[in-house]
């Protein structure tokens, strides 16, 4: 018995000590204009793993630091790491290493190479909180990196506008790596804002992705994320998430996505996927759907769009409930005649019907594609006679004695009032 | 010329007709703002209201005032003074009326609650189309002698270019849709000088709809100045065709 306790006791000992004992071996290398090391790359060649690199605030012109043991490296007083377009800055070949505080800047674009501010190799557990990286290809680079943090950081290219796509690397990008965490950071003037491909489980929450040339966010084969509380603005394209099954994507916010290709939430072969309480503002097109089934599309806002959804007809089982449709040009337009989604309890700004009982739902079912809406789709060209008489005059004919669009495309009960998100929105905020 | 003009501006304002037009025109103008809440909204059904009723007045009320004012046009004409003069200073009379009316109904509450550019070329829009429909009316009105054939023709003339048109247009671009129908739509809305002044406001309201590719395209050709001049200088050749011919069928015609 006095064996087993005390076998217990040194256990516990053991693992009290043993993260502290890791804090207390790593010692401190200062790194300054007047210290012992004066650039970056000495104090990580010399420093041992567990060390602390502390680089104090100053320009440094260098490239190609390559980290290989497990260290932190942290800014003070916001130094400036200049890459002088001579290729990556950081390379991180270790786990556990710790990048913190500092800023990078300007790398040149490397077709052959994807040069980076910070690239992680085929390592896990790596932090990259709050740096500034400014004028660079691609901005965070991780490849084959798993259990990894990415947080506040502030990534800034250059103003897109007549650039090319294939100039511009991407603000955050991630290829085989699961369980990542990207929170808080602000991304602007790259290809894609973030862009995921083969990510499971990972957490994509708070950030900022606006002003990028194609996609806010772009992910492809990345199952079982969730993406939530993410701003998603004046992007090229907006956001495009293709080939995934499994994700969450709640309280986003995607506005002022314009332009004759571009969307809210472009969504190619998604399925088993929930979509709720999201906010859609003053896009082309709200949510484009192409071949996806099984999503729950939940208490969405969709305002002031030109087309609030797009529902082609290679989409299937698709549940669309408790949403808000207000001041759209067209709420719901489709290519075909399937009747194979489902509407129900939706608030429509455009419904005109009544409610005897007083049950808050709307006694008449509402139609949400109108004829003229299935009428642009078919002739694009009829977008010039948007607004006219004519054409007020033939949907209303069709809303009556509907021949025209599909008939079991409708909200069977329409709610009368708009649902209200508000309570629930603070209740998460302070959840958060 | 101005002496007549005065005359026949008077004439109008003494019928108490143009009058009421003013006041209805305000009354839903400024009804429209107070229910929209959002002065682009109210905006928009403005639009829809002054390519519908502004027309209809225009062309309805020139053509049963050019009638009304027969036996004073032949008192004119007994004088010595130029036909196409007389003629002139009725067209400019009864148009000048009007407009007034509309600036006044519609202008006064665009610039007090929706003082925008967008504004600015509904207005444009509603003085150009007003200028154009009193031409037509005109022309209908010197073609026959007979009041109610006149009328009729006018109406006709409304009922083509407010309503028919638009629904020939899409059976047509619905038929042929096919084969690559930018331009041929272009080509046809500039055949009607309604989805004229509908496509210069919208351009300035409504993109985000128009936002698709062809809009994309669209906006690139009519949204620049170019564009917009273009269209203006189309309403301005609309007013020019049925007021020049109408005047020269008057100047020969045996009264």
């Amino acid at each position: 018995m006095k064996t087993l306790s005390n076998h217990l006791l040194l256990l516990v000992c053991t693992l009290v000590l043993l993260p502290l004992s890791f804090q207390v071996k790593g010692g401190t290398l200062n790194v300054c204009n007047t210290c012992t090391y004066t650039s970056v790359k000495q104090a990580v060649k010399a420093a041992k793993s567990g060390d602390k690199v502390v680089v104090n605030g100053g320009v440094y012109q260098e490239a190609g630091i390559e980290i290989t043991k497990p260290l932190t490296l942290v800014g003070v007083n916001r130094p400036v790491l200049d890459g002088n377009f001579k290729g990556q800055i950081i390379t991180i070949m270790a786990d556990h290493v710790v990048v913190k505080g500092l800023t990078l800047k300007n790398i040149a674009t490397s077709y052959t190479r994807d040069d980076a501010a910070i690239r992680v190799v085929e390592r896990h557990q790596v932090k990259i909180l709050n740096n500034t990286i400014l004028n660079t290809y691609f901005g965070i680079y991780l490849q084959n990196a798993e259990f990894c943090e990415i947080r506040g950081n502030v990534v800034s290219g250059k103003d897109v506008a007549g650039q090319n796509e294939s100039a511009l690397g991407n603000a955050i990008h991630l290829w085989h790596c699961n369980n990542a965490v990207i929170t808080g950071n602000t991304l602007r003037g790259h290809r894609d804002g973030i862009y995921l491909e083969f990510v499971k489980d990972s957490h994509v929450k708070d950030n900022l992705s606006q002003n990028n040339l194609r996609y806010g966010l772009h992910f492809m084969f990345s199952d079982g994320n969730v993406y939530t509380h993410n701003t998603f603005r004046k992007n090229g394209a907006g956001v495009a998430v293709m080939y995934t099954r499994n994700i969450r994507m709640e309280y986003n916010t995607f506005e002022n996505n314009w332009g004759a290709a571009s969307y809210g939430l472009l969504l190619k072969d998604i399925s088993n996927s929930q979509i709720y309480h999201n906010t859609f503002r003053q896009n082309t097109s709200g949510i484009y759907m192409e071949s996806s089934s099984r999503l729950d599309v939940q208490r969405n806002t969709f305002d002031r769009n030109g087309w609030a959804i797009r529902l082609l007809s290679s989409c299937t089982e698709d549940v669309f409930s408790q949403n808000n449709f207000t001041g759209n040009s067209f709420d719901v337009s489709t290519n075909g005649n399937s009747t194979l989604n489902r509407f129900e309890n939706n608030y429509w700004d455009k419904y005109t019907g009544y409610d005897l009982n007083k049950d808050k739902v709307g006694d008449v079912p509402y139609r949400p594609v109108s004829l003229y809406s299935m009428l642009i789709e078919k002739v694009p060209s009829s977008v010039m006679f948007m607004r006219s008489f004519m054409v007020d005059l033939m949907d209303n004919v069709e809303k009556v004695l509907p021949s025209f669009i599909p008939d079991q495309l409708i909200d069977e009960h329409p709610v009368m009032r708009r649902i209200k998100d508000d309570n629930h929105r603070e209740f998460t905020k302070t959840v958060r | 010329m101005g002496k007549i003009i005065k005359y026949v501006f008077y004439d109008i304002v003494r019928s108490k007709i143009v009058l009421a037009y003013t006041v209805f025109l305000l009354l839903l103008s400024l009804g429209l703002f107070h229910l929209g809440g959002n002065p682009d909204k109210a905006i928009l059904s403005l639009l829809n209201l002054v390519l519908l009723t502004v027309p209809l007045i225009s062309i309805v009320f020139a053509t049963t005032h050019f009638y009304n004012s027969y036996e004073f046009i032949e008192l004119l004409v007994a004088q010595p003074i130029n036909r196409s003069k007389i003629f002139m200073s009725e067209y400019l009379g009864v148009a000048g009326s009007l407009s007034g009316a509309f600036l006044l109904g519609v202008g006064v509450p665009v610039l007090l609650f929706g003082a925008s550019a967008t504004g600015g070329y509904l207005l444009l829009t509603g003085v150009l189309i007003t200028f154009i429909f009193v031409a037509m009316a005109f022309l209908a009105s010197v073609i026959t002698r007979d009041k109610a054939k006149g009328i009729g023709v006018a109406l006709l003339l409304w009922f083509y270019f407010a309503l028919i048109y638009d629904g020939l247009v899409l059976l047509i671009l619905f038929t042929f849709s096919d084969y690559p129908l930018e331009n041929p739509t272009l080509v046809l809305t500039a055949l009607n000088p309604v989805d004229l002044g509908r496509i210069i406001v919208l351009l300035n309201l409504d993109a985000s709809a128009l936002m698709g590719y062809t809009g994309a395209l669209y906006k690139s050709i009519l949204g620049s100045f170019w564009g917009i001049s273009l269209a203006l200088g189309l309403m301005l050749l609309w007013i020019l065709v049925p007021m020049v011919s109408s005047r020269q069928i008057f100047a020969r015609r045996d009264l």
